[in-house]
C-alpha cells in the first residue's frame, strides 16, 4: 500500500462521504491525526498474509435459521416516539424532490 | 460497613436471612450516590423512584411465605452503563447527539437482569459511543476515580469506556454494573479501579438493544468487587436470544458452581509476546506475582507464543473504525436524537452529525470511511481482516497447550485526568494493547485486581479463556483474588459532608432527580453544549494541574 497520505481534499471527500460538516481548522488538525493513525497502521503490511482467509466475525461462522414468521410489529406510535419531527406518523425531512 | 458496600453475595445472603431489607439497601446506594456522584460524575441518571418501587417488589417477595418467587439477583442495586437501552430512560451512550433519546423497549441483557430481580439505580457514565480508555469524550464530563495515587489530590481516570461502572462499583455507589468491551472497555477499567470484569465470550450475551459501535467486537459483561459477584451477574446476563443472530445458542454453565473446582494441575499459559517495550517494571512485577501464583496453587506454568499480539492494535483501528462508521450512520436526524437544520437534506446530515459527534468519534467515523472507500478497501480492511485471522490462530494453537493464558490487564496504573490522547489519539489507543487480541479472536477475557503500583493504586491482571470458557476462567480468577484479597473501597474523599452517614441511619428520602437533573440542562441547551464537547481535547487545559 506504500504511502497512503492523507491530503486535506481526501479529509473533505471522506467527511463529505461520512456526511459529516468540518471547518478549514478541523480540516487541518484532522489532516494531522489521520495520517498519524494510519502512518501506524502500516506496521501491518510487513505481516505476510499469501492465503490467508480474511475473519470478518469471531461468532459461529452459521448463522442460525429460524421461522419465516411476523415476531414484532404494530407500534408505529412507538417508532415515532423519538423522531425529531414527525406527521400522522411520518419522519419529515427537508424536500428532497423538487 | 455501610449496605453499599457489600458485595452481592454477602447482600443476597443478608437478604435472604432478613437480616436487611432490599429497600434498605436500594436507600444505601441512593445514598451513596447522592453524596458521591458530584465529585465521581459517575451517573449521568438516577432512577430513584423505579429503584425503590422495584425493591419494594423484592421485599414483599422476601416476605410471602413461599421462597419460590425469590429471583437470583432479588433486592440487588445495580448501575446500567448508558449504552444499554432502558425503556422509559433516556439513553444516549453520552453523546449529544442522542442526548433526547428515551427507548420505548429494553435491551436483553438488563431485561435478563430485571427477570432475575436486580434493582437498577440509574445510567452510568462511558466514554461516548464507547470510544475511548479515559471517560473523558463522554458529552457528560469525565467520570473520576475514586483511587487517588498516594496522598495527592490529582484526579485520575477510572479508565474507558465503561469509566463510570467502573468508578461507580469501585466507590460503593452500587453493587455492580454493566459494562460493555469493544477493545477493552471492561477490563481496562476494571483494572484501573481495582473491580473484577469480564469480557465474556463473543456470543455469550445478546447484543440486542445496545447502542452499537463494532459489532463484531461489541460484548456485554458485568463489572463487580469480587469474582463471584461478576459470576453472579453474568449468569444472569447471558442468555441465547433471536433477536440476536451472533447470540449463541451455548448453554451458560453453572459459573457459581465452577468456582469451587479444584485447580490442581491446571495449564497457564505465559504469552511471551506480552512482554513489551517499555513496559513499568511495577507491570512485569504484577504479573510474575501472578505466575508465582498459580504456581504456588498447583497449577502447571506453561510457555505460549503469540506471534502476531503486536498486529492486534494496528488492525483493530482499522476493523472497528469501520464497523463504527457504518453503524453509525444511522445517526441522520430523522427518526432519532439530535436534529441540526442546514439547506437541503444533505446540509441537515452534515450539520447534525458534525454537532451530535465529538472529536473522537468523529475521527473514528472519517477513518473507517477511508478504510473502507474504493481503491483502499483491499489495503487495509482486507488485510486487517487477515491479520485478525492470524490473530485468531495464534490463540487457538496456543489453546491446544493450555487451559488460560495469564497476562497483565494494561500497560499502566491509572493515569491522571487529561495526561493522554490530547495531541496524539494512538497514544490512547496503546492502553487497550493486551485487551485487544481477545475481542479480535472473539474470548473470555477476565480483569482481576493482582496488586498495587509503587503510588497504591490498583494493578489488574487478565486471564484469557478459551470460547464459552467462561466457567474456567473465572475459576482461575478465584485463584489470584484468594491470593491477594478483593481490593477495599478506597478512603471516601469524594463524599459530601456526613450526607452518607445521616441518610444510611434510616429515613431516605428519595434523592431522586439532583444528580440527574444536572446533567439534563447539559444535555438539552445548546449554548452548555459547548463545555463537554471541549472536555475531549482536555490536554492543554488540565495538563497544568499535573
Amino acid at each position: 500500500m506504500a504511502k497512503l497520505k492523507i491530503d486535506e481534499a481526501t479529509v473533505k471527500r471522506i467527511a463529505h462521504l461520512s456526511r459529516l460538516k468540518i471547518s478549514a481548522q478541523e480540516a487541518q488538525s484532522l489532516e494531522r491525526e489521520l495520517n498519524g493513525i494510519l502512518a501506524w497502521v502500516e506496521e501491518l503490511n510487513a505481516i505476510p498474509t499469501e492465503g490467508v482467509e480474511p475473519l470478518t466475525s469471531a461468532g459461529a461462522a452459521k448463522l442460525e435459521m429460524r421461522a419465516d414468521a411476523v415476531t414484532d410489529g404494530g407500534r408505529p406510535s412507538d417508532i415515532m416516539k423519538n423522531a425529531p419531527k414527525s406527521e400522522d406518523h411520518f419522519f419529515l425531512v427537508p424536500k428532497v424532490i423538487e | 460497613m455501610s449496605l453499599n458496600e457489600l458485595t452481592i453475595a454477602e447482600a443476597s445472603e443478608k437478604l435472604r436471612s432478613k437480616e436487611i431489607k432490599a429497600t434498605e439497601l436500594t436507600e444505601a446506594c441512593l445514598a451513596a450516590i447522592e453524596a458521591g456522584n458530584k465529585a465521581l460524575n459517575a451517573f449521568i441518571v438516577v432512577t430513584a423512584d423505579k429503584a425503590m418501587e422495584a425493591a419494594k417488589e423484592s421485599d414483599k417477595r422476601f416476605g410471602a411465605k413461599s421462597k419460590a418467587g425469590i429471583r437470583a439477583l432479588e433486592g440487588i442495586p445495580l448501575g446500567i452503563k448508558d449504552l444499554y437501552c432502558t425503556k422509559g430512560v433516556r439513553t444516549t451512550a453520552c453523546s449529544h447527539i442522542l442526548h433526547n433519546f428515551e427507548p420505548t423497549y429494553e435491551s436483553t441483557v438488563t431485561q435478563n437482569l430485571w427477570d432475575a430481580g436486580a434493582v437498577m439505580l440509574g445510567k452510568l457514565n462511558m466514554d461516548e459511543f464507547a470510544m475511548g480508555s479515559s471517560n473523558e469524550t463522554s458529552y457528560f464530563g469525565p467520570c473520576i476515580s475514586p483511587w487517588r495515587a498516594g496522598n495527592s489530590t490529582e484526579k485520575l481516570v477510572p479508565g474507558g469506556s465503561s469509566g463510570g461502572s467502573a468508578a461507580a462499583v469501585a466507590a460503593g455507589l452500587c453493587l455492580g454494573a454493566t459494562a460493555s468491551d469493544t477493545g477493552g472497555s471492561i477490563r481496562q477499567p476494571a483494572a484501573f479501579t481495582g473491580t473484577v470484569g469480564i469480557k465474556p465470550t463473543y456470543g455469550r450475551c445478546s447484543r440486542w438493544g445496545m447502542v452499537a459501535f463494532a459489532s463484531s467486537l461489541d460484548q456485554a459483561g458485568p463489572i463487580a468487587r469480587s469474582i463471584k459477584d461478576a459470576a453472579l451477574l453474568l449468569q444472569a446476563m447471558a442468555s441465547h436470544d433471536l433477536k440476536d443472530s451472533t447470540s449463541a445458542g451455548v448453554p451458560v454453565p453453572d459459573l457459581e458452581k465452577a468456582l469451587g473446582q479444584p485447580v490442581k494441575g491446571l495449564k497457564v499459559g505465559i504469552p511471551k509476546e506480552y512482554r513489551v517495550d517499555g513496559m513499568a517494571a511495577e507491570i512485569d512485577a504484577l504479573w510474575q506475582k501472578g505466575i508465582e501464583i498459580f504456581r504456588q496453587a498447583g497449577a502447571k506454568i506453561v510457555d505460549v507464543s503469540l506471534p502476531h499480539t503486536k498486529a492486534a492494535l494496528p488492525a483493530y483501528y482499522i476493523v472497528a473504525p469501520a464497523e463504527a462508521s457504518s453503524n453509525l450512520a444511522r445517526y441522520d436526524g430523522v427518526r432519532y436524537g439530535l436534529r441540526v437544520n442546514g439547506k437541503d437534506i444533505t446540509g441537515m446530515y452534515e450539520a447534525t452529525r458534525a454537532e451530535g459527534f465529538g472529536a473522537e468519534v468523529k475521527r473514528r467515523i472519517l477513518i473507517g470511511t477511508y478504510v473502507l472507500s474504493a481503491g483502499y478497501y483491499d489495503a487495509y480492511y482486507l488485510k486487517a481482516q487477515k491479520v485478525r485471522s492470524l490473530i485468531k490462530r495464534d490463540f487457538d494453537q496456543a489453546f491446544e497447550k493450555v487451559d488460560v493464558i495469564l497476562t497483565p490487564a494494561t500497560p499502566t496504573p491509572a493515569f491522571a485526568l487529561g495526561s493522554q490522547g490530547g495531541a496524539d489519539p494512538v497514544a490512547m489507543y496503546l492502553n487497550d494493547i493486551f485487551t485487544v487480541t481477545v475481542n479480535m479472536a472473539g474470548l473470555p477475557g477476565l480483569s482481576v485486581p493482582g496488586g498495587r503500583s509503587a503510588e497504591g493504586l490498583p494493578l489488574g491482571l487478565q486471564i484469557i479463556g478459551k470460547p464459552f470458557d467462561e466457567g474456567l476462567v473465572l475459576r482461575a480468577g478465584q485463584v489470584i483474588e484468594d491470593a491477594v484479597g478483593r481490593m477495599p473501597i478506597p478512603a471516601p474523599w469524594w463524599r459530601e459532608g456526613d450526607a452518607a452517614q445521616t441518610k444510611r441511619a434510616g429515613s431516605v428520602k428519595t434523592p431522586a432527580k439532583k444528580p440527574a437533573a444536572k446533567s439534563e440542562p447539559a444535555a438539552a441547551s445548546k449554548a452548555a453544549a459547548k463545555k463537554p464537547a471541549s472536555k475531549t481535547k482536555p490536554g492543554k487545559k488540565l495538563n497544568g494541574a499535573s
